[in-house]
C-alpha cells in the first residue's frame, strides 16, 4: 500500500473538481509530449529505491503449430544511481547453455556494456551491445524488450485515457532515440494508479504492427514496487509466442557491486 | 588397451563416489547446496583419405564423458569438481581422462574491492583473440582433443585476486607442470615421430611456476597485462629414442619469462583486438634459444538481424605475426603462426535451436599452408544437440613441419546429451 499523503488528496480533489468542470488540467497545462514524458518520468522515480532484486525466468518459447521449447533462467538486478541498472542473467535451461551468463551494466546517456562467460572455456568474452533488436534466446522478446529502459531512451506522446479491464490507463506513444532499435514506435498501456504497464503494442521500423505483449498476475513487493508475474509476447507477423514467467522475487537481500563485476562472472555456476 | 582404460577410469571413480557421499551426506547434514550436472558426447571422426603412415585408420568412434559436481555452502565458500574421459576406438593416447576442476573457491570484501582464492585445480582463459590464444599461458592443451589446441588439461594452482575500481589484479602459483598430450602411433594428425609420453625433459626439475595478470575496464575499451615465469607450457621435440630403442620425438621443456598484453576496443558492431607477447627462454625451430615477440591482431563486425531476418552475420578477420620468421615454432596445427592470415564469418540464426553456422579459413601469407574449417552447430531438443565440423587442409607446405598432416582433413560430428 502507497501511504495517503494530504497532497495526494489535494491533487485528487483538484482533479475531481477539474473534471466535473469539464476541463483536462493535463491537457490544458501540457502538451502530448510533455503528459508523455510526466508519466514515463513518474514511472521512473516510483522505481527508484529498490535497491536490488534477484528472480527466475522461464519462458515458454510457442511457434505456430504449437510446438514447445522452454528457457529457465536467474536474474539479478542491481539499482544504480545516476546510470542504468546492472543486470545478470544465468542460464540454466536449455541444459546445453547451462552455466552461460550475461553481464549488463546499462547506461543512460551511452551505449551499455555487456560480457558473456562461456562455462566451457571459462571465458569471458566483452560482447557489442548493439544488438538491441536481436531474438532473446530465440523468443520473442527482444533484448530491448527485456533490459530496462531509462526515460531518456525515447521521446513521448501521450494518446489518450482508455478502459482497460476495471482499469483507467493512459496510453503513451514512445519514440525510441536508439536508431539500432528495431522499432519506430511503441504504444504503451499504463494504469493510472500505480502505474503498471498492462499492454505495449510494437511497431517495426516499417511501421506495421509487429508483436503485442501483456502484462498479468502483477504483485507488489516492499509494499511498493509492483512486477507482473507473468509476460506474453505475440508476434503477429509469425504467429509466435513466447511467455516469460517471474517467480522467486527476492527483494534487497544480500547483493552488491562485487556480484555485477567479471570477477563475479567468472564465479557463476 | 582395457588395461589402459581401466586405469583412467579406476581413480575418477574412486574420487566421484567419495564426493557423492559426502555431498550427499553434507547436504543433509549441514545445509549445502549441490549442482550436478555434465555433458556425454557420442562422436565420430572420419577422414576420407588415408593417412601418411601405415596403422593410421581412416574413422575414429568413441565417446567423452564429463560430470561436474558444484558444492555451496550457505556462506559462499565452494567446491567444484569436473573431470574429462574420453574413449577413442582407433588411437589408444586419445583415449585419455583428466581432472579438469577441483579447487575450492571462497572469497569476501576487501576495503572497496573483493578478494577470492581459488585453490586447487582449474582452468584459466585469458585474452580476445580468435584465431590464437598467444597471451593464455597458465594451462597445458590437451592437443589430442583438436588440433585447434581450444581444450586445455587442468592446472593445479593457488590464485588470488584483488579486485577494485583501479581494476583486477590476479596471482598465480603453479606448482605441478602437465604434459602436452599427442597422437600415438595409430593415431592421425600427427609428425613422422610419434611424441613420447613416458619421456620428458626438463631444462629445470624446479616446477613451482608464476603467472599474474592486470586487467581493467575503461569504457569501452577493455586491456589486460601479464607475465608467466616458470615451465614453458609449449615442448620442444627433440629426436630421441624410445625403450626399445625405435626413433621417437621426446618433449623438452625450458624455463621461460613471457610478458603478455591483451587488449579489446568495443565499440558499435565493431569489436578491435589485440595480443601480443615478448617470450625468452624458449627454443625455436632449429633448437636455438631465441628470444621472441609474437602478436595478433584483428576484428570482429557483425550485422545485426540481416535483411530484416532474425540471422546475425560476423565477419573476423586476424593478422599473426611472430617475430622468429620462419624459425617460429608450430602454434597451431597445421599452421606455423609467423605470417598468418584469418578470415571468418558467423551465421548465428537466433533461432529456437540457437543454430549457428562458421567457416574459417587460416593460411600462410608466404607459404602454401591453408586450413579452412567449417562448422555447424544445432539444438536437437532441450538436452540434445548436434555439432558437426570438417578441417579441410587445402595445402599444406612442403616446408611446414606439418606437411605430413596433409592427408588428414577430417569431418567430426558430435553428439551431445546434456545434462
Amino acid at each position: 500500500m502507497i501511504p495517503v499523503r494530504p497532497i495526494h488528496l489535494l491533487f485528487a480533489l483538484f482533479s475531481i473538481i477539474s473534471f466535473c468542470l469539464g476541463v483536462s488540467v493535463s491537457v490544458r497545462s501540457e502538451t502530448a509530449e510533455e503528459t508523455g514524458l510526466k508519466i514515463a518520468q513518474d514511472s521512473q522515480d516510483r522505481e527508484k529505491g529498490f535497491g536490488n532484486f534477484t528472480a527466475q525466468q522461464t519462458m515458454v518459447l510457442r511457434n505456430k503449430h504449437g510446438q514447445e521449447s522452454q528457457r529457465q533462467l536467474r536474474v539479478k538486478v542491481l539499482e544504480v544511481s545516476e546510470d542504468g541498472d546492472k543486470s545478470l542473467f544465468v542460464f540454466d535451461q536449455p541444459r546445453d547453455v547451462k552455466g552461460t551468463a550475461l553481464l549488463i551494466h546499462a547506461h543512460r546517456e551511452s551505449a551499455d556494456d555487456q560480457w558473456l562467460y562461456l562455462p566451457a572455456l571459462k571465458r569471458v568474452k566483452r560482447i557489442s551491445s548493439s544488438n538491441q533488436s536481436g531474438s532473446f534466446m530465440g523468443s520473442e522478446f527482444a533484448y530491448e524488450d527485456l533490459t530496462p529502459q531509462a526515460v531518456e531512451k525515447f521521446t513521448y506522446r501521450y494518446l489518450r485515457d482508455e478502459a482497460y479491464g476495471d482499469l483507467t490507463c493512459t496510453v503513451t506513444e514512445r519514440l525510441p532515440v536508439d536508431k539500432k532499435s528495431g522499432y519506430s514506435r511503441q504504444v504503451v498501456w499504463r494504469d493510472k494508479d500505480e502505474l503498471r504497464v498492462w499492454k505495449v503494442e510494437y511497431y517495426d521500423r516499417k511501421d506495421a504492427h509487429l508483436k503485442t505483449l501483456t502484462l498479468e498476475n502483477y504483485a507488489q513487493y516492499l509494499e511498493r514496487y509492483w512486477r507482473a508475474g507473468q509476460m506474453t509476447m505475440v508476434n503477429h507477423l509469425t504467429r509466435k509466442s513466447t511467455v516469460l514467467t517471474w517467480t522467486d522475487f527476492e527483494f534487497q537481500i544480500d547483493l552488491n557491486d562485487r556480484d555485477f563485476t567479471q570477477t563475479g562472472l567468472k564465479r557463476v555456476r | 588397451m582395457l588395461r589402459r582404460t581401466a586405469l583412467h577410469i579406476l581413480p575418477f571413480g574412486a574420487v566421484w563416489i567419495s564426493v557423492l557421499v559426502f555431498a550427499v551426506g553434507a547436504h543433509a547434514e549441514i545445509g549445502i547446496d549441490r549442482d550436478f550436472s555434465g555433458r556425454v558426447n557420442v562422436e565420430s571422426r572420419w577422414f576420407p583419405k588415408a593417412g601418411a603412415f601405415s596403422g593410421q585408420g581412416a574413422h575414429a568412434i568413441g565417446f567423452v564423458v564429463v560430470p561436474k559436481l558444484y558444492l555451496e555452502d550457505a556462506k559462499g565458500r565452494s567446491f567444484t569438481l569436473s573431470t574429462f574421459f574420453r574413449y577413442d576406438n582407433a588411437d589408444p593416447r586419445r583415449t585419455h581422462a583428466d581432472l579438469r576442476e577441483a579447487y575450492f573457491l571462497i572469497f569476501g570484501e576487501i576495503g572497496d574491492g573483493e578478494w577470492e582464492l581459488r585453490v586447487g585445480i582449474d582452468q584459466v582463459f585469458w585474452g580476445v583473440t580468435e584465431s590464437q590464444h598467444l597471451v593464455d599461458v597458465v594451462n597445458q592443451i590437451d592437443l589430442v582433443e583438436h588440433p585447434n589446441g581450444v581444450s586445455k588439461l587442468g592446472q593445479p594452482m593457488v590464485n588470488i585476486t584483488w579486485s577494485s575500481d583501479w581494476g583486477v589484479v590476479e596471482f598465480f602459483v603453479l606448482p605441478y607442470h602437465r604434459v602436452r598430450t599427442f597422437p600415438g602411433q595409430s593415431g592421425r594428425l600427427r609428425l613422422p615421430l610419434v611424441v613420447e609420453d613416458e619421456q620428458v625433459e626438463y631444462e629445470s626439475e624446479a616446477h613451482l611456476d608464476f603467472a599474474a595478470r592486470y586487467n581493467q575496464n575503461l569504457g569501452a575499451f577493455d586491456v589486460g597485462l601479464s607475465v608467466f615465469n616458470g615451465t614453458s607450457r609449449e615442448p620442444f621435440l627433440m629426436p630421441g629414442a624410445d625403450h626399445s630403442g625405435a626413433p621417437v620425438l621426446v618433449q623438452h621443456y625450458d624455463q621461460i619469462r613471457q610478458f603478455g598484453l591483451d587488449a579489446q576496443l568495443t565499440v558499435g558492431s565493431w569489436l578491435f583486438k589485440f595480443e601480443a607477447i615478448q617470450r625468452a627462454g624458449a627454443r625455436n625451430l632449429l633448437g636455438m634459444e631465441e628470444d621472441y615477440v609474437a602478436s595478433v591482431f584483428g576484428g570482429e563486425y557483425t550485422f545485426y538481424s540481416v535483411f530484416g531476418s532474425a540471422v546475425d552475420l560476423s565477419l573476423l578477420g586476424e593478422w599473426n605475426y611472430d617475430g622468429r620468421g620462419r624459425n617460429a615454432t608450430p602454434s597451431r596445427s597445421p599452421n606455423t603462426l609467423e605470417n598468418d592470415f584469418f578470415f571468418a564469418t558467423r551465421l548465428a540464426f537466433n533461432d529456437v535451436q540457437s543454430t549457428e553456422i562458421v567457416a574459417s579459413i587460416l593460411g600462410d601469407a608466404g607459404r602454401s599452408t591453408r586450413a579452412l574449417s567449417v562448422e555447424l552447430d544445432r539444438r536437437i531438443s532441450d538436452q540434445l544437440s548436434l555439432d558437426i565440423e570438417a578441417i579441410h587442409l587445402l595445402s599444406i607446405d612442403k616446408a611446414d613441419i606439418h606437411y605430413d598432416t596433409r592427408r588428414d582433413s577430417f569431418v567430426d560430428l558430435r553428439l551431445i546429451y546434456n545434462f
